[in-house]
């Protein structure tokens, strides 16, 4: 039924006519009559197992997340760009966070506090905004539908990945209302101020709670990774051959095995931990003094938490960025109208920069004490892994030039996404080297590095992914006025942010400090500090636009009247438009060919259900 | 629920989904255990190590647990077979020797303390009591698993169906795994020894 022989139909651009023909016949209609399954309110939209509900699930947690942890960067932001500025108008939403001066009633913020949201900042967007907010959205709601599945392995373990997630997200939520403040010791949580409940305000119960709240999370990305992995291994729809699908797929499955492999060994770091909290072990801690009180502990090390966060640590900014790189790839080459340039090298490189992902932690800790030649070892690593995000960066470009562009908010979050990508890659070249490193560890170089190319660059993924499959999860489209003025802002206001701080950077202005003004050395950059806060100020208002975009359109939007209205091969667009569970109505789509068939044979497009001329050959091979 | 899989889905592999599953489970539990013995390493090569012996109770216990998986080994063979009586005798059995092996390890730790190395001493100890505690508490989850079995088998009728027969072998694969994890931890807890 699937042979390349076969008549292709008259109307070759009939999905449904293709399906009919060519699709698989599973009897799933015959077993869902009437779709009990997804009969009320509550199995339907809260306790659901269907993918793609799942996957709006993640979607608006996430964005929950990211205006939360967004604007806990604007309120340090704040306080570093303004310092002399009184805060008390902040006193209502933060309460004895802003302390007022009784006599002049300036308020300032509490340095506690600004740790705590420095901390709470980088916890919430590393792994509640840009792992579940990115790949538990777009791996659920596109791995099913782009390798021809009627839903994941296990829709019940999916559901649970959701819902370990949100009980994370509650006990999150609830440790910034302690009265001690939520954890505050960095989003790394290095020992002894992780360890010592006396160390910090946040080191007692809001470090419990941070612990809880992440072996929770842990728990969700796997249930979920095991997912993913099994369904794309063992429920591609016939004819979809691993060299047929496209690199969302791709990014996703690697991307899950990443997870599954390196969130472990921080849970077996966070156990130590627990030990060392709870029980009196010292496998963190020695020979400590505290408040002029000396501890017990003797004999722990440090550094052993340190190479046990990092062995996550690392992969775990691969995880983040490679679900950005699969959209991008799609998106790009769907609205670009190309097939996507070097399809295969993309998948090696893929490939390669998961496992070098393994290989790199150390270079988060040249300046731990770690032996300088085992370093020399991490800095070549860390270096080669510029190699495929190299290919990956030229097969982007390539696939852009001379491409019949759409300019759409989806399109062009890509081309920002690699454009972040290459100006936030460059600098990494400097830091892994582990001379420079030295020199550069823990200034704003370095914020500026990660945030470009792992923060800004993967938020552009992920709202290019949005705008692209909004359509897909809410048969609407995105107001795209309100998109181009979401991007151009964001894209000046996100350099306009982090570029100067490569500058004050070299300059040697330190991270994580409160503030600058007591230091001679550091006061003249006042100015550019206010820049900087003005800016983060003007993006952040952008991104609720966005927001308010995104809900407005569910309801509100424009709505989508054909099935395929990018001119899409993939099979999530051969879906009806309310698209219900179990993703097609009666059979399930064939494939006939790789996913990037664009402007062949003076078509457009065709679809991957459409099956081979005579003599025409599939380029996946 | 599992609606993908009772539509007779095509599938890629020979192996079941669900099968396939619990093996990405059972890497991922591996590497936990793999961040624990690598931590182990790095900090006994940092010297401060208290060096003591293992108490008898763990290699007595590396006996039930390796029995435990040949009695529910035992136990899925004569299921297949029909031998319903030896199928649910061998089941009860393979149950009763996982809660032994439990109580073996709490007295294992008990013995431990009675020659001073009692939590919080050193980290050679105190690693010991985390990796065998945290493999204990996959035993806890195996039993569950177990005990879901039994009563499956004492209170649904005897048949042998496909369905019945995978949630058999999944059961099989998580036991005989923790059974080789503490093979693996212990002769790793002998070697670095």
């Amino acid at each position: 039924m699937s042979s390349v022989t076969t008549a292709v139909p008259a109307k070759p651009y009939d999905d449904n006519l293709l399906i009919e023909e060519f699709g698989y016949e599973d009897h799933f209609h015959e077993h869902h009559h009437g779709d009990k399954y997804q009969s009320n309110f509550i199995t339907h939209y809260i306790f659901s197992q269907d993918h793609k509900i799942i996957g709006r699930q993640f979607l608006i947690t996430g964005m929950f997340w990211a205006l939360i942890g967004a604007g806990m960067s604007i309120i340090f932001r704040l306080q570093l760009g303004f310092p002399e500025e009184s805060l008390a108008w902040l006193k209502p939403l933060l309460g004895k966070w802003i302390e007022i001066n009784a006599e002049t009633g300036m308020g300032t913020l509490s340095p506690e506090f600004y740790y705590a949201l420095v901390t709470m900042h980088g916890t919430i967007i590393v792994f509640f905004v840009l792992t579940a907010g990115l790949s538990g959205t777009f791996s659920n709601l596109l791995i099913p539908l782009q390798i021809g599945a009627r839903d994941m392995a296990s829709p019940l373990l999916n559901m649970f990945s959701y819902w370990f997630f949100f009980l994370a997200s509650v006990v999150m939520f609830y440790s910034m209302f302690l009265s001690t403040g939520p954890f505050s010791g960095g989003w790394t949580a290095y020992p002894p101020l992780s360890v010592l409940p006396q160390a910090s305000s946040g080191s007692g119960a809001g470090m419990t709670l941070w612990l809880v709240s992440l072996v929770l999370f842990v728990i969700s990305v796997g249930l979920g990774g095991i997912n993913y992995i099994t369904t794309v291994l063992n429920l591609r729809t016939k004819g979809m051959n691993m060299w047929r699908m496209p690199l969302t797929i791709w990014a996703f499955f690697v991307t899950a095995i990443l997870a599954l492999l390196s969130f472990p060994v921080l849970v077996s770091g966070f156990f130590l931990l627990m030990f060392d909290r709870g029980m009196g072990t010292s496998f963190y801690l020695s020979e400590i003094f505290i408040a002029g009180e000396a501890l017990p502990n003797v004999g722990g090390s440090a550094i052993l938490y340190q190479h046990l966060f990092w062995f996550l640590g690392h992969p775990e900014v691969y995880i983040i960025i490679l679900p950005a790189m699969g959209l991008v790839s799609e998106v790009l080459s769907v609205h670009c109208r190309k097939p996507i340039f070097g399809y295969k090298a993309m998948v090696y490189s893929i490939l390669a920069i998961g496992f070098l992902s393994f290989i790199v932690w150390a270079h988060h800790m040249f300046m731990s004490g770690v032996n300088p030649f085992i370093s020399n070892f991490f800095v070549i690593f860390t270096l080669i892994i510029a190699v495929p995000s190299a290919v990956k960066v030229f097969n982007w470009i390539t696939t852009v030039y001379r491409g019949n562009i759409r300019f759409n908010s989806a399109s062009l979050f890509s081309i920002g996404f690699v454009s972040m990508f290459i100006s936030g890659g460059l600098t990494g070249i400097f830091l892994g080297n582990s001379a420079i490193d030295i020199q550069m560890h823990d200034n704003y170089f370095v914020i500026a590095h990660f945030h470009i190319v792992m923060g800004i660059a993967a938020f552009f993924g992920m709202f290019a992914g949005i705008y692209h499959w909004f359509p897909k999860m809410y048969g609407r489209f995105m107001n795209e006025t309100l998109g181009k003025i979401h991007f151009w802002g964001t894209l000046v206001g996100a350099y306009a942010i982090f570029w100067p701080m490569h500058y004050l950077g070299l300059a040697g202005l330190p991270r994580r400090y409160y503030s600058f003004d007591q230091f001679d050395t550091f006061r003249q950059f006042a100015e550019i500090n206010k820049f900087i806060t003005v800016a983060a100020i003007i993006v952040f208002a952008l991104q609720v636009l966005f927001v308010i975009n995104f809900f407005y359109s569910i309801w509100k939007g424009r709505k989508m009247t054909t099935k395929n209205p990018w001119g899409a091969t993939t099979l999530e667009w051969t879906t009806p438009i309310k698209t219900g569970h179990g993703n097609w109505p009666g059979k399930i789509p064939t494939v006939q060919r790789w996913a990037y068939d664009y402007g062949k044979d003076g078509r457009e497009f065709i679809p991957q259900i459409e099956p081979l001329a005579e003599g025409e050959s599939d380029l996946g091979h | 629920m599992q609606l993908a899989l009772k539509n007779e889905q095509f599938r890629r592999n020979k192996i079941h989904p669900q099968k396939f599953a619990l093996w990405a489970g059972i890497a991922a539990m591996v590497m936990l255990f793999a961040g624990f013995t690598s931590a182990y390493i790095v900090r006994q090569a940092a010297g401060n190590w208290l060096e003591f012996q293992l108490p008898n109770l763990f290699y007595i216990n590396t006996v039930v647990i390796l029995l435990s998986s040949l009695t529910l080994q035992g136990a899925y063979y004569s299921f297949k077979k029909g031998n319903e009586a030896l199928y649910k005798m061998l089941l009860v059995v393979s149950f009763l020797l996982g809660i032994s092996f439990l109580i073996l390890q709490y007295n294992g730790w008990t013995e431990l303390m009675a020659i001073g190395v009692d939590l919080g001493r050193n980290p050679s100890g105190d690693f010991v009591y985390v990796i065998s505690g945290t493999h204990a508490a996959h035993v806890l989850g195996g039993l569950g698993v177990l005990f879901v079995a039994i009563s499956h088998s004492f209170g649904l009728k005897y048949k042998v169906t496909e369905k019945r027969k995978l949630r058999f072998e999944l059961t099989l694969i998580y036991w005989h795994f923790v059974d080789f994890l503490w093979l693996y931890l212990i002769g790793f807890f002998l070697m670095q020894g």
